[in-house]
Formats: structure tokens, sequence, C-alpha cells
């Protein structure tokens, strides 16, 4: 037992590594990273954090980013609930291709798609607007959701849908009242995955916004065109996009794994 | 068993709607593309399959697509093997199980140029972290802006960086679900380590594996912000995968006859693919 446990050490180990160099350039100054190679900062400053701060073109980014992503998760859980419930319950015309195509959205390279996304989006007047980012995203974070909360779907028993209906509840109460809080932990997971897929997809982002709803991964590369002279900048603007990712991980750690394990192949 | 219910499409219509209004539109748009010739100005002319026929036979096309069957290839022969490893020895139980879990899944929730960015500074020959440790350290002339090896070698242990934990949590909820009587029976029968993977272990994470492997196939196949926001593709054309001469050719020269013949044989065969992957791996299951 402890000789294995030395590998998912050691792979860990790896993990942290560029992570642990983002977080070390963040607290130096730029004269030190330029002026050669020192493992930990040697003048501690928080320089790039007060100018990330202070500067409404850098919050904004955060705060554009946030508000896109989870506008996302909320329209597709909200249509991909009762989605996954029809998959699981019933049979109907077309149920299997549908589901087939769905999945299929996930396999079309975001490249490809990018300017046709940037055309339909202005014809519609969204260009520039979260609401833009929130619906785009849904074509790859929809059929995942679905995928997901179907398989914890269909590991409650029917039976659950027949007594509630024996008792005359109607469906909309039995759907929101008992249904959903049995599957918390798959909606939780869903979420999670939705969340994870909105915050970390940049190109689509990016084209479809202009200043309005401009994500942070978007206002940092403008400090990458001049990489050399403002890395501290660029790796406090990294950091501060991992936080919020490793909020939300922490919150579903119990889930994840099974999440992962749950929808059909 | 279910029952047909033929209303349950109004359950359907609002996620039908939505993922339609995102793929089939823009899909539509790409195709029109694809025919037509364009000098600006939105004046098209019917071109038929010129371009299809000149994507098809360009060496430029050829050696991209090369490229990125190279790099999906080395990503799958890495990830899949080193993540079953990484799963197989992880604790089962107690309080270091979810610290696994969210330190290793933390690399999947960083934005990707961010995980471009990171790397790039990581490398750096000087002062990065890496690039130092192997120029001063070990001696090795290391530098990927110059060396097309080197940019391969980052570009690949990026993506392992980032995504084989991916592999790791599937395979280790496959693990989780083998009920402890199958290793007890195992160990009475005096089975090696070998064959309680073989015959216990392997056949009960298939179904996870198999969407780990069209998962890894269909990103890695798909890959763009990472490679690009580290290598920019170079140096020269040594790293610049299908995604990335796509983007060159529709936003950088604007030439959106050619972009969407290729986006859409690019589709094609990620599509086609996938398929082949999807039917071998379920072959058995059907029988």
């Amino acid at each position: 037992m402890q000789k294995r446990s030395i590998v998912p050490i050691l792979y860990i180990f790896f993990l942290m590594l560029p992570i642990y160099w983002l977080v070390a350039m963040s607290f130096k100054t730029t004269n030190e990273i330029l002026s050669g190679f020192s493992l930990f900062p040697q003048t501690f400053t928080l320089e790039a954090y007060v100018t990330i701060f202070t500067d409404p073109s850098w919050y904004w980014g955060y705060i554009n980013s946030i508000i896109y992503v989870s506008l996302n998760t909320l329209i597709s859980i909200a249509v991909a609930l009762p989605a996954a419930y029809a998959f699981s319950r019933y049979r109907f015309l077309g149920d299997k291709q549908l589901f087939f195509w769905l999945l299929t959205n996930r396999m079309a390279p975001a490249a490809v798609f990018a300017l046709p996304f940037f055309q339909l989006y202005s014809a519609v007047g969204l260009f520039d607007t979260h609401l833009a980012v929130a619906l785009a995203h849904c074509l790859f974070n929809i059929p995942l959701a679905v995928w997901i909360l179907e398989g914890f779907m269909g590991g409650v028993p029917k039976e659950l849908d027949e007594t509630a209906y024996v008792d005359g509840y109607s469906f909309p109460r039995f759907f929101l009242t008992i249904f959903i809080p049995t599957i918390k932990a798959g909606v939780g997971v869903a979420a999670f995955f939705c969340f994870m897929f909105s915050w970390v997809e940049l190109l689509l982002a990016k084209t479809l916004t202009a200043v309005a709803a401009k994500p942070i991964a978007a206002t940092m590369t403008k400090t990458a065109s001049s990489a050399g002279y403002e890395l501290g900048l660029l790796a406090a603007a990294g950091t501060l996009t991992i936080i919020p990712g490793a909020i939300v991980i922490y919150f579903v750690r119990n889930y994840i794994a099974k999440g992962f394990a749950m929808g059909r192949v | 068993m279910k029952t047909e219910n033929q209303k349950a499409w109004f359950f359907v219509l609002p996620v039908l709607i939505l993922v339609a209004f995102n793929a089939i539109i823009p899909m539509m748009t790409v195709v029109n593309y694809s025919v037509q010739e364009t000098f600006g100005d939105n004046l098209f002319f019917w071109e038929g399959l010129t371009w299809f026929e000149q994507i098809l036979r360009s060496d430029r096309f050829h050696a991209a697509l090369g490229r990125q069957f190279f790099f999906t290839f080395m990503i799958l022969i890495i990830e899949i093997p080193l993540g079953i490893a990484i799963a197989l020895s992880m604790p089962r139980k107690g309080f270091w199980v979810p610290v696994c879990l969210v330190l290793m899944a933390l690399p999947m929730l960083i934005p990707w140029n961010v995980v471009g960015a990171m790397w790039n500074i990581f490398a750096l020959p000087d002062i990065g972290l890496l690039g130092y440790f192997l120029n001063h350290v070990l001696g090795i002339n290391y530098d990927m802006t110059q060396d097309p090896v080197a940019a391969w070698v980052t570009i690949i242990t990026m993506d392992v960086w980032h995504w084989t934990s991916l592999v790791v949590l599937l395979a280790y909820a496959g693990l989780v679900s083998i009920p402890d009587a199958y290793y007890q029976a195992a160990k009475i029968d005096g089975a090696s380590n070998w064959s309680v993977f073989r015959f216990i272990q392997l056949p009960k994470m298939k179904s996870v594996l198999t969407i780990a492997i069209l998962l890894r196939f269909m990103d890695s196949f798909n890959i763009y912000t990472e490679p690009f926001v580290l290598t920019g593709g170079g140096p020269g054309n040594s790293t610049t995968l299908l995604s990335i001469d796509l983007v060159k050719i529709a936003l950088g020269q604007f030439d959106l006859g050619p972009a969407a013949a290729m986006s859409l044989i690019y589709f094609a065969i990620t599509l086609f693919v996938s398929w082949l992957f999807y039917t071998i791996m379920t072959k058995d299951d059907l029988n």
C-alpha cells in the first residue's frame, strides 16, 4: 500500500510544478523575472494583483466571465432536466438518433464555428452580450448535461414516479418537489461540468465579444502580446483564473468520480 | 421498461431548439461558403466542389493532417495507460481520496489559454523552471522556439499534464464500482496481480474507458487554444496542427471558401474516427 502511493504522489507533484511556477512568478517584480532564475520570489510584491483589482478593464473581465458562465450553467441545466427525463423514462420516435446527434455536437471543432457564430449572433443582435456567449456554449454543454443527468435518472426506480402519480401529484409538482431533490447529486455534477467547460473555453467567448462582455481570458491576451514585459501581470491574472474552478471542484469533490462513470455509452 | 410516449418530444423540444440554433445554422453557413468564392463586398460566386478538390490535394493539408494524427496518437498512447496506472495505485477510501481527486482535477479547470501561457512561462529557456532545469542543471540544450523536437515534446507534455487526470478520474470511477467480493474470490483462487487486472479490473473499466478514449480522441483532435498560445504553430510550421492551420486560412488569409471546405472535411474525419472507435469498442456488447 505504502509503496503504491508513490505513483499518485509523483503525479500530483508533476501537476503542481507549472502551477507553482505561475503563482511564484505572480509575486515577483518584473525586474526579478527578467534578470534571471530564482526558485522563490526574492522581493515579494503584490503589485500585479493591485493592478488587476484596481483597473476596471481587468476586473470586469472576471465579472464578465462569471456572468456568462453562470448564465450558461443555468440555461443548460434548466433545459437538460426535462430532456434527460424524457430520454430516461420514455421511448419516442427518433429518440436514439436524437441522442446521438446531440453528442456529435461535441465533435465539431470550435475553430470551425468561430466565424459563422460571429455572423449568426451579429445578425440576431446579440453580439457582445453575455447572453450570446452563454447561448453559444450551450452547443457543447447541453449534450453533456443531458448525458450526465440521464445517467443519474436511470438509477432512480420508476416506482417513485408511479407512487407519486397514485398519490395525486401533478407532473410539475412531482418533478420539482420529489424528482429533482432525489437526483440533486446528479444536478450538482452536471452543473460542475457545464461550469468547467464554459469557464475554460476561450475561442468562441472571444469571437462573440468586443468590449462589454469581454472574458478575462481575452483580456489576458493583451499582456501575452507583450509577453516579455508584463509576465508578472500575466501570471497573476492566470493565478486568479484558477480560483473559481478550485472552489467549485471542492464542493463536488465526493461526486466527481461518480459523475464521470454515469451515462450510457 | 420504458413506456412509449410521443409527448416526450415536448420535453426534448427546448434542448432541440437551442442546440439546433447553435449547430445547424452555423453548419449551413459553412456549407454555403464551401461551395462559393468571394472577393469581399458580399459578392459570391458558385464554385461547386473546387475547394474540396483543392484541399484534398494540397500538400499543406496533408502535412497538417499528418501532424494532427501524430499528436492524437501520442496523446492516446501515453495518457490512457498512464491514467489507468495512476487510477490503479490510488487509495480506494479514506481521507486522501478527495484530496487526490481535487488536486488532480485542478489542471482541467484552468482556462485553455492560461494553460498555454503557463507552460510558455514554465518552459522559457533561462527564466522558466523547466527550461532552466533542462538547460542549466541537466545540460540539455532546450529551446522550444528554435527546436521542433523540443516544441513537440513540450506540447505533448503539456497535454499529458492537462488531460491525463480525466482518464484517471474515469478509470477510478470504474474501479471503485467493483465489489470487494470479486477481489476476495480472486484471492481464494490465488490469482496474480496481472490476472486480477486482466480479468476483473479491465473488463469493469471497459465502459468508462470507452468514454475516456472517445473524449480524449475528440478533444485532442480538435485542440486549438493551448498549442496556439504555447508555440503559435512554430518553429516554422512544425507544430501547426489542423485547427491552427484552419484558423490561419480562415481568419489570417480570409480564404473563406477553402477554410469552409477544410472545416467540413475535418468534421467528417472526426465523426468517422469517433464512430470507428465507438463501433470497435462496443462490438462485444452487441454479441
